[in-house]
């Protein structure tokens, strides 16, 4: 049996890593959102993102990395729209979806190309990583950085989306992209945009990730992106505030699944369950819009 | 007339395939690279055509193909191993609970069976869902099964996240390709069944489809659980193939590959599938094998070639082809001795040029 | 007993705040030719909608023969409104899907076409046969194709063959048999959809704007070819139009829907001469 404070340990390794899966989930709400495509190469921008970081903090000093390489994430998401998807905007959605499976396969053969292959250290971002003490426990500062800081960016975000004139065009592309187009929106920009801002939550979601895990594989990537997704299925598709909740409760039951021994192999395949869960019970997600098609 | 000629040189291609076939399994080829390439083009072949089915024909976006293939190549090991090599492989299990060993035919439908009976089971919720949730939701699936499987609750039965081997395994060549003949052929037989044409209505128009009286529950369950079986087939060859199995393999990397075959060959085309196999392994594991390692000529080290090279060259291969050749090798069509007559007749004859024409400006959807 | 086809009582349609289809009564009888006119967004696609099992409606019930098709519960706002007198009538919920109405004897066709554009016209015909099919999945994969072989799933498939082509015979498309539906000419792809809805062999037929997009002499064509396998194929027809021409032409009773609400019925002399028809249709004139 495990004293009391094991627990509240458990429950804020969960709420940061549901933090970080909710950093990552924006990306994948708002671009589904407004393209209605499962951007399966968003789990590989983060991991990009951490790769970034192990090569330029190489060269220079942590606080000068860490905004150029949310630039350059910012630019790798921008740029994947442009080559990838961009081009197949009439395209059935099938075939833009199977260019995103293509992305990803692309990023991580690339990355285990340039790498070859090794898990590599993460730099220490020592603001993040120094410990502090509460009351009778130690934890990382970044266990309670991340929660807090991604509080603040989904509420920036959310004000952006629903008080601002770009965050009006983009609630117009996603009703509907041709009426939009009609009323003078350039949907080309919005969509950037959109990119834009997924890609740059991935980057900070990727270093606080990293600096927790300390190390970047080519396939690092893959998984939280995929649990990330389920989080923004799980609260409702194109809407971020349930994409957090979402990502919260996914966080804190996989810690807790996790520390049991007997049931830890499962801590992949219960966010699935809850994936599959939820599209049985509440097909449009806790928080989402319901769309019928016309006949 | 026509039907008799073309039937006398499928007749000859097939009887020069086989004589090919007992060729290089009679000779000191059997163990190179060429008879790999074969062997797991064969199978993979009945793979990506289960996909297919689902992708291409019933218009279900579905990435659970590794899972099912998981629940085939397992089942089958499970069912087969010899009762006297149980209880070195499951070692760590006292010789696991299953205490009797099935014929290797038997074994390899009841690997198929099972993986129709999960996908039996998943499709009850799953296949109502549209396009990219379906996908997750099998992707999603093809996960839990991986996990479950490596649970060590069930490893008396699974072994676990440890190996499966010494299950009976094939000696000639000629066994997956006689395996994936008849599989794909059933499968073709269905396509242009009427059964097979309701498949594709859906895939055209659900709405229409049922407006059409077609039951879209009960025909969507129908193609999942027939492409699950042959999926299961497959994975209980791959294992037979590899000699070996074990769960953490069967990812989702796995089913990404088979579906960029199927993207490849054209989704919608049996033929290409088949054809883009063969490509797709020959090209992995065999002719861009160079890019990997590193060269020099005149002294001079080319440069970019390192471990790895192949398969970033291969995904950018992948990406022209899903970008600017969406319709991949095969698009929609399918083989015919009719167009390949054409295809050789076109430089010469003006009629055979004009229908050609008359093809091309036909739109496509 | 009686020879109504479709009866539909007190159907009403809610989506959101919007009343789509506002109590509407209608009846079908055996061998008619019925129209259901009224401006844009009167609600006439939506009430097929809910004939044919696509929409689930808030309300109402709807008979094929004596058969239920559909018939619900009061939902939402409506329950207020049927509390009252009417509260007995609604107590059982029965929502047929669409493939289910079909194989009942409905057939339809859409308003944007929805042929199975990248099949041929022949298997689009075929394709509609499917629902009568008896060869199970095994069966039909097995033997239906092997020529050699004598067995009911092979003859189930020459039948199937054999009616399409005797159907687009029947109807003037034989010659586009092999052609890939979505290529044809709009008024071809009109006539083939009608084509695709007799083949799953019904007695009802609903047409949803038929003559939409076509010239006065592609319409009068159509007029006839109504007519035709009307008689044909002993249909009762029900069927949406905008062309006035047409619906005056060949309907026997018409009725007219404005904002969801039924406004008149009758024959065409008595609905022509209706003025709240007509001002449905014109306006009413605001000066004076």
């Amino acid at each position: 049996m495990h004293d009391f404070s094991y627990y509240i340990q458990l429950l804020l390794a969960g709420i940061t890593v549901g933090s970080l899966y909710a950093l990552i989930a924006i990306g994948y709400t708002m671009v589904y959102g407004i393209l209605r495509l499962i951007n399966f190469a968003h789990g590989d921008i983060f991991m990009a993102a951490g790769f970034f970081m192990i090569y330029i903090s190489g060269t220079t000093s942590i606080y000068v990395s860490l905004p150029i390489v949310l630039i350059l994430t910012v630019v790798l998401g921008v740029a994947v729209e442009r080559a990838a998807y961009r081009p197949l905007r009439e395209a059935p959605r099938m075939s833009v979806m199977i260019s995103a499976i293509g992305v990803s396969y692309l990023l991580q053969n690339f990355a285990t190309y340039y790498t070859g292959g090794l898990a590599r250290p993460y730099p220490v971002i020592p603001f993040l990583t120094r410990e502090v003490t509460i009351g009778s426990m130690t934890v990382k500062a970044l266990t309670i950085i991340t929660p807090v800081l991604t509080v603040i960016l989904v509420v920036a975000l959310v004000l952006l989306i629903k008080r601002t004139k770009v965050g009006m065009a983009m609630r117009a592309v996603a009703k509907d992209q041709s009426t939009a187009q009609l009323m003078g929106i350039k949907i080309n920009n919005v969509i950037s945009i959109t990119f834009v801002i997924g890609s740059f939550l991935a980057a900070v979601g990727s270093v606080l990730y990293f600096s927790n895990y300390e190390q970047v594989t080519p396939m690092a990537g893959a998984m939280p992106g995929l649990k990330a997704f389920v989080a923004a299925v799980f609260g409702g598709i194109g809407s971020v505030p349930g994409a957090v909740l979402g990502a919260y409760v996914i966080g804190i039951c996989e810690t807790f699944i996790k520390a049991n021994n007997d049931y830890a192999i499962f801590s992949n395949a219960f966010t699935f369950a809850l994936l599959i869960l939820i599209l049985v019970l509440k097909p449009n997600g806790l928080f989402g819009e319901k769309l019928a098609e016309k006949v | 007339m026509k039907q008799k000629r073309y039937l006398l040189y499928s007749l000859v291609l097939a009887a020069l395939l086989l004589a090919a076939l007992i060729a290089i399994d009679n000779s000191s080829l059997k163990s190179s690279m060429l008879s790999t390439i074969l062997q797991k083009g064969a199978i993979y072949a009945l793979v990506a055509v289960s996909l297919n089915l689902l992708n291409g024909f019933t218009g279900l976006f579905s990435l659970g193909q590794a899972g099912f293939m998981l629940l085939g190549a397992y089942t089958y090991a499970i069912l087969t191993i010899p009762v006297e090599a149980r209880s070195s492989v499951y070692q760590y299990f006292n010789g696991g609970l299953v205490q009797f060993s099935l014929p290797v035919v038997v074994g390899l439908i009841a690997a198929g069976l099972v993986a129709a009976f999960f996908a039996f089971l998943i499709g009850l919720p799953v296949l109502r869902l549209k396009s990219d949730y379906l996908a997750i939701a099998t992707l999603g699936f093809a996960e839990i099964i991986r996990a479950l499987i490596q649970w060590n609750t069930l490893g008396p039965i699974t072994n676990g996240s440890n190996i499966l081997r010494k299950f009976p395994t094939y000696s000639s060549l000629l066994f997956p390709f006689a395996v994936s003949a008849v599989c794909i052929g059933l499968v073709v037989l269905m396509i242009r069944s009427s059964y097979g044409r309701a498949f594709k209505s859906i895939r055209e128009d659900e709405i229409a489809a049922e407006a059409m009286g077609i039951n879209l529950a009960k025909h969507k369950m129908m193609a999942f659980c027939t492409s699950s079986f042959f999926a299961g087939v497959g994975g209980a060859m791959l294992a037979m193939f590899q000699q070996s199995v074990q769960a953490k393999y069967f990812t989702s990397a796995m089913t990404y590959e088979i579906l960029l075959i199927v993207v490849i060959g054209g989704i919608g085309s049996v033929t290409g599938s088949i054809i883009s196999s063969f490509l797709f392994v020959a090209c992995s594991e065999w002719w861009l094998r160079f890019l990997d390692a590193q060269h020099y000529i005149g002294g001079v080290k080319v440069p970019l070639l390192r471990s790895g090279f192949r398969m970033v060259v291969f995904s950018i291969v992948i990406m022209v082809i899903v970008l600017f050749y969406r319709r991949g090798i095969m698009g929609t069509n399918e083989f015919s001795w009719g167009a390949i007559e054409k295809f050789i007749k076109a430089p010469f004859g003006r009629k055979a040029r004009e229908e050609e024409r008359k093809k091309v400006t036909t739109p496509h959807e | 007993m009686s020879n109504t086809v479709l009866r539909m009582e007190d159907l009403t349609m809610q989506f959101g705040g919007v009343v789509a289809v506002n109590n509407l009564s209608l009846e079908v009888n055996e061998g008619e030719i019925v129209a259901l006119i009224g401006p844009n967004g009167a609600g006439k696609t939506t009430a097929f909608n809910c004939i044919t099992g696509v929409y689930e409606p808030t309300n109402g019930q709807i008979f094929y023969r004596d058969e239920i098709l559909v018939a619900n519960y009061p939902q939402g706002k409506m329950k207020k409104l049927y509390a009252g007198e009417n509260a007995g009538k609604y107590t059982k919920v029965v929502s047929r899907t669409p493939d289910q109405i079909t194989r009942m004897g409905i057939a339809r066709t859409f308003q944007n076409i929805r042929l199975f554009s990248s099949l041929t016209a022949l298997e689009n015909v075929l394709i509609a046969q499917h629902l009568h099919i008896r060869s199970n999945l095994f069966g039909a994969t097995l033997l239906s194709q092997l020529s050699f072989v004598k067995s009911k799933a092979r003859q189930e498939e020459e039948h199937m063959y054999q009616r399409a082509r005797e159907l687009l015979v029947e109807v003037g498309l034989e010659q586009y048999e092999n052609e890939v539906s979505g290529s044809l000419p709009y008024g071809i792809q009109r006539r083939l959809e009608i084509a695709r809805a007799l083949a799953t062999n019904p007695s009802l037929l609903l047409l949803d704007e038929p003559a939409a997009g076509m010239n006065p002499q592609e319409t009068r064509a159509l007029t006839d070819f109504i007519v035709e396998i009307k008689d044909r194929y002993k249909l009762s027809v029900f069927m949406i139009e905008h062309h006035m021409d047409l619906v005056m032409s060949i309907s026997d009773r018409i009725y007219v829907l404005d904002f969801g609400k039924l406004i008149a019925h009758g024959t065409r002399e008595e609905v022509q001469n209706n003025q709240r028809v007509i001002d449905a249709y014109l306006g009413v004139a605001e000066d004076a």
